[in-house]
């Protein structure tokens, strides 16, 4: 029997629950420098649900992908020290400026190149950006189908998923074929602490950038301990076009940052019908709230 | 949504608090280790074995943050809801409350059981030190919880007196997240271990052995795996004919009567046990159940009642702490008023104090037992020998004295923080509360006070706390901390003094009428001594040791004084005529 490979992809977020002053810059993009780096509160909802399938599929494995400077390595060992297998940095100067669509094109690309997989789950959105629109852009871009605001995975085999929803209106329960892509939401059950053995087991792990800048005692380790050599990739180890990367390949540009004070009481309720998603668009670009 | 979910992810209980460390990091951990360790050889067998001394320091430190993170996000906040529901018998088995099994699977998950137990059988293999510290931050969170989680101590009496098969088979199942329980005390047998009449017949036919009759008071007694003291030796009456036995729950053979209705740690189901036929394995030898294996226990279930007790001093100043930063009156935070902040620095005092007695205990244990486990796999040198003997004699000493005089400010100290709560103390709408029921039991189980100065007086009387003061006083002390050694100097005199008075008299009745007072010289001198160390290290201490050598020259003086003006026949003016 083939082993079921799944991918959780995470983040590593500046902590923007405790906002300073300086928490952004002039230009209107988020200060990383001055707040502490954590993992994405709703990456690790994403986790448990990996785990519980872990749980329940006996040789199942766990990598956990992340794009992000060098530290980011640090959410890879957290997700290590929880119970996932191993990890992949996806870690170059030329995804710098990525928005969600240059950063979903990378890790889509990222993910061809680890080859077969049953299940990616990562969290429905980021403290950072909030977008939730990484998830759901992967699993265009892997041509995958795709279940979003999951609460819980209900059952998984082989073949299908079972999966609870969580909606506005209430709960849904859907089946999806394996391989899907499954966005987790912040209400699904809170991620196990990390293990005390697993810590223990995977704490020197390094990738190789980390091992070249520290001043490394134990030398000899990683070769005795292939797995505590994470995986790190560069734009050369993945299959992309250049252009599709970074800032040249983002659309998303700041226009201006402004502190808005919500007044509007009132609500406004749109079918979903095409004739009012069609009226909401024109309404939204008139305005500038987007285009 | 997810905001209160975040904002507890942040609070720990062991991150928050630097006392911890300082105590982890203390410069006799590198022998503790190493010996714990037999010098870092188990990296070759185990992948997560320490490499050096570091590695295994980083490792302790790396996995009380999880347990300082879970004691934070998950047993605290549940200890309300475990306080109002408590544990229910259902069909003679105990059903904990929901908030307790969340713990308990927190914790089992989280790979936090066995964490003094050899890795062969799953366990982390820590020294003593950073377990009682794992204890200490639990019951910080909740004192009752800590009950059921700590009793996996039970475990090291089967390391270290049960024969191979059984380690196999009952310590793998604890470090899976098995609990235990110790099934000693009996309706007519409580202080007085030695009137235990639970009957164990070895049945001829079946080859095992049969337990029949009742324990009461028993803490977890449905616990997975139970050490049971019984009567083996059929006409006896003594202590002489006690064996001490497993018992494996999946066996059956005891139900459970009924759980005690207590003033406090309410979580902790407080059983009667009924055995009917009940197997059992012995464990040792027959004969020796309270002799020794009792006596291990007890010392080892007394040193976490002392983490225990430590636990709740720092919950109750905590909340003490708090509420007076928070609390407005005549136009200002209570904190500001004399008689709110005396009372907070005298708690926080007896708080550090608790701590340093309770980790120079630790760290005796752990040196001992290092060298009791060594023995077993080969001879030990004539100095190793001493080494171990000298440990266990400190252990033994100090294991009764830090139960005795921490559970006592575990008790001031919740009193002291209902008090500086006022009328809102007094409600079930703070945690102080419950801290102030749950503080009481510490004095009086696993041995109430009283009985831990009978065993701590041969401290006084052999002069075993005596020179271990000794050694303390010849540390070396920054400048500024000299006074407070002269201080310390005198006032060990006083307690010599007395010590000879007392002794002189050859009056068991008369030594025994002035052991709390002897008991508690000592105490407080050692305790000031290591405060005074402590603040050697590190600046912040100095408060602490300051305020807390104050406290000792009114217990000396205080003593000391009683002590000089009594006579050989005061004991028979407190007696009652029946």
């Amino acid at each position: 029997m083939k082993t079921f490979k799944i991918i959780v992809l995470a983040k590593q977020v500046p902590d923007t629950r405790n906002v300073g002053k300086d928490a952004m810059k002039a230009d209107g993009t988020v200060n990383r420098a001055a707040l502490p780096a954590i993992f994405n509160p709703e990456d690790l909802n994403a986790l448990e649900q990996a785990l519980r399938v872990k749980d329940q599929i006996p040789g199942a494995s766990i990598t956990v992908l992340t794009m992000g400077p060098a530290r980011a390595a640090d959410i890879i060992r957290e997700g290590m020290f929880r119970g996932a297998d191993d990890g992949i940095l996806l870690t170059d100067r030329a995804f710098a400026g990525s928005d969600t669509l240059a950063t979903s094109y990378a890790i889509s690309r990222a993910i061809k190149k680890f080859g077969d997989v049953d299940l990616i789950v990562c969290g429905r959105q980021a403290i950072d950006g909030d977008t939730a629109q990484v998830g759901p852009q992967v699993a265009e871009k892997l041509k995958l189908p795709q279940v979003t605001y999951v609460e819980e995975v209900q059952s998984v085999n082989e073949q299908t998923i079972q999966l609870k929803r969580r909606l506005d209106n209430g709960v849904e329960i859907v089946k999806a074929p394996v391989p899907s892509v499954i966005t987790v939401t912040g209400s699904a059950a809170p991620c196990r602490a990390r293990n005390a053995r697993l810590i223990m087991k995977f704490k020197h792990a390094k990738t190789v950038s980390e091992r070249q800048e520290a001043n490394e005692d134990y030398v000899g380790l990683f070769n005795e301990r292939p797995y505590l050599n994470i995986t790190e990739w560069t734009v050369n180890d993945v299959e992309v076009e250049a252009e599709q990367l970074g800032l040249s390949g983002s659309p998303t540009k700041v226009k201006k940052i402004e502190n808005v004070v919500l007044q509007a009481k009132a609500a406004k309720k749109i079918e979903a019908t095409d004739a009012d998603i069609n009226l909401l668009m024109k309404e939204l670009i008139d305005s500038h709230t987007i285009g | 949504m997810t905001n209160d979910l975040i904002f507890n992810i942040m609070a720990n209980f062991y991150t928050d608090n630097k006392a911890l460390k300082f105590h982890l990091s203390h410069p006799l951990m590198e022998k503790i280790v190493a010996l714990r360790e037999h010098n870092y050889t188990e990296k070759e067998k185990f992948d997560y074995a320490p490499l050096d001394f570091e590695d295994a320091m980083d490792s302790y430190d790396k996995v009380l943050e999880v347990i300082g993170e879970i004691c934070a996000d998950i047993i605290a906040p549940n200890a309300e809801s475990i306080d109002a529901e408590g544990p229910q018998v259902i069909n003679g088995h105990v059903k904990y409350a929901r908030g307790t099994q969340e713990n308990l699977d927190a914790l089992i998950k989280a790979g936090l059981m066995g964490i003094t137990l050899p890795r062969q059988y799953g366990g982390l293999n820590f020294s003593i030190v950073p377990y009682i510290m794992a204890a200490d931050l639990v019951s910080r969170a909740d004192a009752g919880f800590v009950n059921i989680w700590g009793l996996q101590d039970c475990a090291e009496t089967i390391h270290e007196f049960a024969d191979e098969e059984q380690k196999d088979k009952y310590l793998t199942r604890v470090c899976q997240g098995e609990t235990m329980a110790m099934d000693l005390t009996e309706p007519d047998a409580g202080s007085d271990l030695q009137a235990v009449e639970l009957k164990a017949t070895f049945n001829e036919k079946k080859g095992i052995w049969l337990l029949n009759g009742v324990k009461r008071f028993i803490t977890n007694g449905d616990g997975d795996i139970s050490l049971v003291l019984a009567r083996s030796e059929e006409g006896t009456h003594d202590g002489r004919g006690l064996s001490m036995f497993i018992h494996d729950k999946r066996n059956g053979g005891i139900t459970v009567r009924r759980i005690e209705h207590k003033m406090g740690i309410i979580g902790s189901p407080t059983c009667e046990l009924v055995f009917k036929d009940a197997p059992a394995e012995l464990v040792g030898d027959r004969r020796m159940g309270l002799i020794k294996y009792v006596m291990a226990l007890m010392n080892g279930a007394r040193l976490g009642i002392a983490a225990q007790s430590v636990g709740v001093c720092e919950a109750a100043f905590q909340e003490a702490l708090a509420y007076a930063k928070d609390r407005e009156q005549f136009g200002k935070a209570i904190i500001h008023f004399p008689a709110v902040y005396e009372m907070l620095t005298v708690m926080k005092a007896k708080l550090d104090a608790s701590r340093t007695l309770l980790y120079e205990t630790a760290r005796f244990v752990d040196y001992y037992k290092a060298y009791y486990h060594i023995s077993n796999d080969r001879t030990l040198d004539k100095d190793e020998r001493e080494l171990m003997k000298k440990y266990q004699r400190l252990a033994d000493i100090y294991t009764p004295l830090v139960k005795g005089l921490s559970s006592e400010y575990a008790n001031q100290n919740a009193y002291d923080a209902v008090q500086v709560h006022g009328g809102s103390g007094f409600m079930k709408d703070y945690p102080v509360e419950r801290i102030y029921r749950d503080a009481r039991i510490t004095s009086i189980y696993e041995g109430t006070t009283q009985l831990q100065v009978v065993a701590a007086i041969r401290g006084v009387t052999t002069g075993g706390y005596l020179a271990q003061i000794r050694e303390y006083e010849k540390e070396a002390l920054k400048p500024e901390l000299e006074k407070y050694r002269r201080i310390l100097i005198g006032l060990t005199e006083e307690y010599a003094e007395a010590v000879e008075k007392v002794v002189a008299a050859k009056d068991n009745e008369y030594i025994d009428f002035h052991a709390r007072r002897l008991v508690e010289m000592a105490g407080h001198i050692i305790m000031s001594y290591l405060l005074l160390i402590d603040a050697n290290r590190d600046m912040s201490f100095l408060k602490s040791a300051k305020a807390y050598n104050k406290i000792t020259r009114q217990v000396v003086h205080g003593h000391g004084e009683f002590i000089r003006g009594s006579a050989v026949t005061d004991p028979a003016s407190y007696k009652f005529e029946l």
